[in-house]
């Protein structure tokens, strides 16, 4: 094609602001993050070399055991999301009357504001007057009140439970997409055979759907590894700690007590964790890709 | 084949109640706490904290649709905020995010492929790992306790997603229409605006409306740490302060968070239709 040159140009000039601002937003901070976290950093204005001392300072505190629940938090959430979602893609797909109903009811934890969504959990997981509690206790599944978030372990389990709620129905519509995705022949086929249904599901249609759960499991492992509002706005970390994930850490630590410095430290880390997932992800979607295609 | 494929979904009836009990727990889990919260919003404060637990209101009103009002002061300015800020960040987020896909989709050149995996890349990082540079970057440019605290650091987030898919929107645009009107000689800027542009509006208008929704639903973290101003406060932020409190008037915290949803829940049902003809008049075409 004649003017490529001048296209490539005109390319370069349409890029040209996106570009800058994510730099200036994102890559520019990025940077600032890992420079900072050898500084001691705070409101004071001047700011001293501290060399390492701020990530000598994080590994001699409990950070291993935040690290530790940050990963079980994650792995526990991110699994439920993926066995929910998937399950209600498959129901959603099946050809019942009141499917498309159905699918729009499943948006609303995706679409209103997250926090909004998370104070009626609040509420929910409150002892004396909330739902759960109060069906609980009408079951006789539990002879008194519950406040979930005062204690450690349930707190712990009520915030994975609303990150769940948030982060399902982006799963289904995403695997409901996949399912659809499925050549109806190869059911045909099987239909054919005199393949009963759950075999069709079992042999066809989750194999098939395989590479798309896996790509989205990596997407959702690193929204969830990054949770904030949830937390805190639930917890803000406790009781004791309880809840106290890799970013409800740092942010107490930079914003909350100020110090910049070793909150910095505690970023870098973070996004060390981000940077594995992230080539776990491209190796996973490239390995599946050439599996496709071979 | 229209019939067999009748056949293959036609299910024997306990199946049919398998299932119908499985989306109804599945739907279940999703609603309840808008159940819960709009019973809550229905429910006197003194019968609230009334023990045995009550699913249902006995003297259930509006009430607290009205009284709160009054006692969440800025309420209205709250919601506003909200959109403010939403609408500021969606026509950044479509300035710079127009061209930018148009380059992408249309143009062949070196490191496309790679710049694209660059700006995927920012949704590996929330704000919160950006947070104390944010903050001092904000600080040093005076943008703390501003409108422009919110939108800037929300924009750049929300900028990845919606050049992926406006992108995809663009590729799917038959090359023919461009090279015809680059033999008929015009210029590269006349083929985007005129060629390009208008039959990417449906791709654009999807694009904004889930720029906005994600502007809309996301609106936490930066508020709560860039901005300690009430009467710049977005919503989730003002009733965060509210929820806070040693004394939750929960009847009114609810309503107020069904009032704050609403605005939401009406532009998605009311742009539905658009929404899916939208995304799929691009796979029809092609």
């Amino acid at each position: 094609m004649p003017g490529h040159k001048s296209a490539v140009l005109f390319a370069w000039i349409l890029l040209i602001p996106a570009l800058l601002y994510v730099a200036a937003i994102v890559a520019y901070p990025l940077v600032d993050t890992f420079h900072l976290s050898f500084t001691d950093a705070s409101l004071r204005k001047t700011t001293n070399w501290v060399g390492w001392k701020n990530y000598q300072k994080i590994f001699d505190t409990e950070f291993a055991e935040i690290i530790g629940r940050t990963f079980v938090w994650t792995f526990l959430s991110v699994s439920l999301k993926m066995i929910i979602g998937t399950g209600g893609a498959v129901l959603l797909n099946a050809a019942l009357p009141g499917r498309a109903v159905f699918r729009i009811l499943t948006m609303p934890p995706w679409i209103v504001p997250m926090a909004i969504g998370i104070f009626m959990w609040g509420w929910m997981y409150n002892g004396q007057f909330g739902m759960i509690s109060g069906l609980l206790q009408r079951f006789g599944l539990s002879d008194g009140p519950v406040a979930f978030l005062a204690y450690g372990s349930t707190a712990f389990w009520a915030t994975i439970i609303t990150d769940v709620w948030i982060g399902v129905p982006m799963v289904t519509m995403y695997m409901l997409a996949a399912i659809q995705s499925v050549p109806v022949d190869l059911h045909e086929a099987a239909w054919t055979d005199g393949a009963s249904r759950f075999y069709r599901l079992r042999r066809i249609t989750l194999p098939m759907i395989f590479p798309a759960a896996i790509t989205m499991s990596m997407i959702s492992l690193i929204s969830t590894f990054n949770s904030f509002d949830i937390i805190w706005i639930l917890t803000q970390g406790g009781p004791s700690g309880s809840t106290t994930t890799m970013i409800i850490d740092t942010y107490s630590t930079a914003i909350g007590s100020k110090k910049f410095g070793e909150g910095a430290a505690r970023a870098v880390v973070i996004c060390l964790f981000l940077s594995a997932f992230a080539i776990l992800y491209f190796q996973a979607v490239t390995k599946l890709s050439r599996r496709m295609t071979t | 084949m229209m019939k067999k494929n009748a056949m293959i979904d036609r299910y024997r009836w306990w199946e049919v109640v398998l299932m119908y009990m499985g989306i109804a727990l599945f739907l279940f889990f999703i609603l309840a706490p808008f159940i819960e919260g709009f019973l809550v919003s229905l429910k006197p404060l003194g019968l609230l904290f009334s023990t045995p637990y009550k699913f249902f209101p006995e003297n259930g009103s509006f009430k607290a649709y009205i009284t709160m009002w009054e006692s969440v002061p800025g309420f209205g300015r709250y919601i506003f905020n909200s959109f403010y800020i939403s609408t500021i960040i969606t026509m950044v987020v479509l300035a710079l995010v127009v061209p930018a896909s148009y380059a992408f989709a249309r143009i062949k050149f070196k490191g496309a492929g790679s710049l694209l995996g660059g700006f995927l890349a920012v949704n590996m990082f929330s704000g919160a790992v950006l947070l104390i540079p944010l903050f001092r970057l904000m600080r040093s440019y005076g943008l703390l306790n501003t409108y422009w605290s919110m939108i800037v650091p929300g924009v750049a987030f929300l900028i990845p997603t919606a050049i992926w898919l406006l992108s995809t929107y663009m590729k799917r645009i038959p090359r023919e229409l461009d090279e015809a009107a680059y033999v008929d000689g015009a210029g590269h800027f006349y083929i985007l605006r005129r060629v390009i542009l208008p039959l990417a509006m449906p791709g654009i208008i999807v694009v904004a409306i889930t720029t906005f929704i994600g502007a809309y639903a996301q609106q936490f973290i930066f508020a709560l740490t860039f901005n300690s101003k009430t009467e710049f406060m977005p919503l989730p932020i003002g009733l965060f302060a509210y929820f806070g409190r040693q004394e939750v008037i929960w009847n009114e915290l609810m309503a107020a968070s069904f009032v704050g949803i609403a605005p939401a829940m009406i532009l998605i049902f009311a742009l539905q239709r658009y929404l899916v003809a939208g995304l799929t008049a691009g796979a029809v075409k092609q």
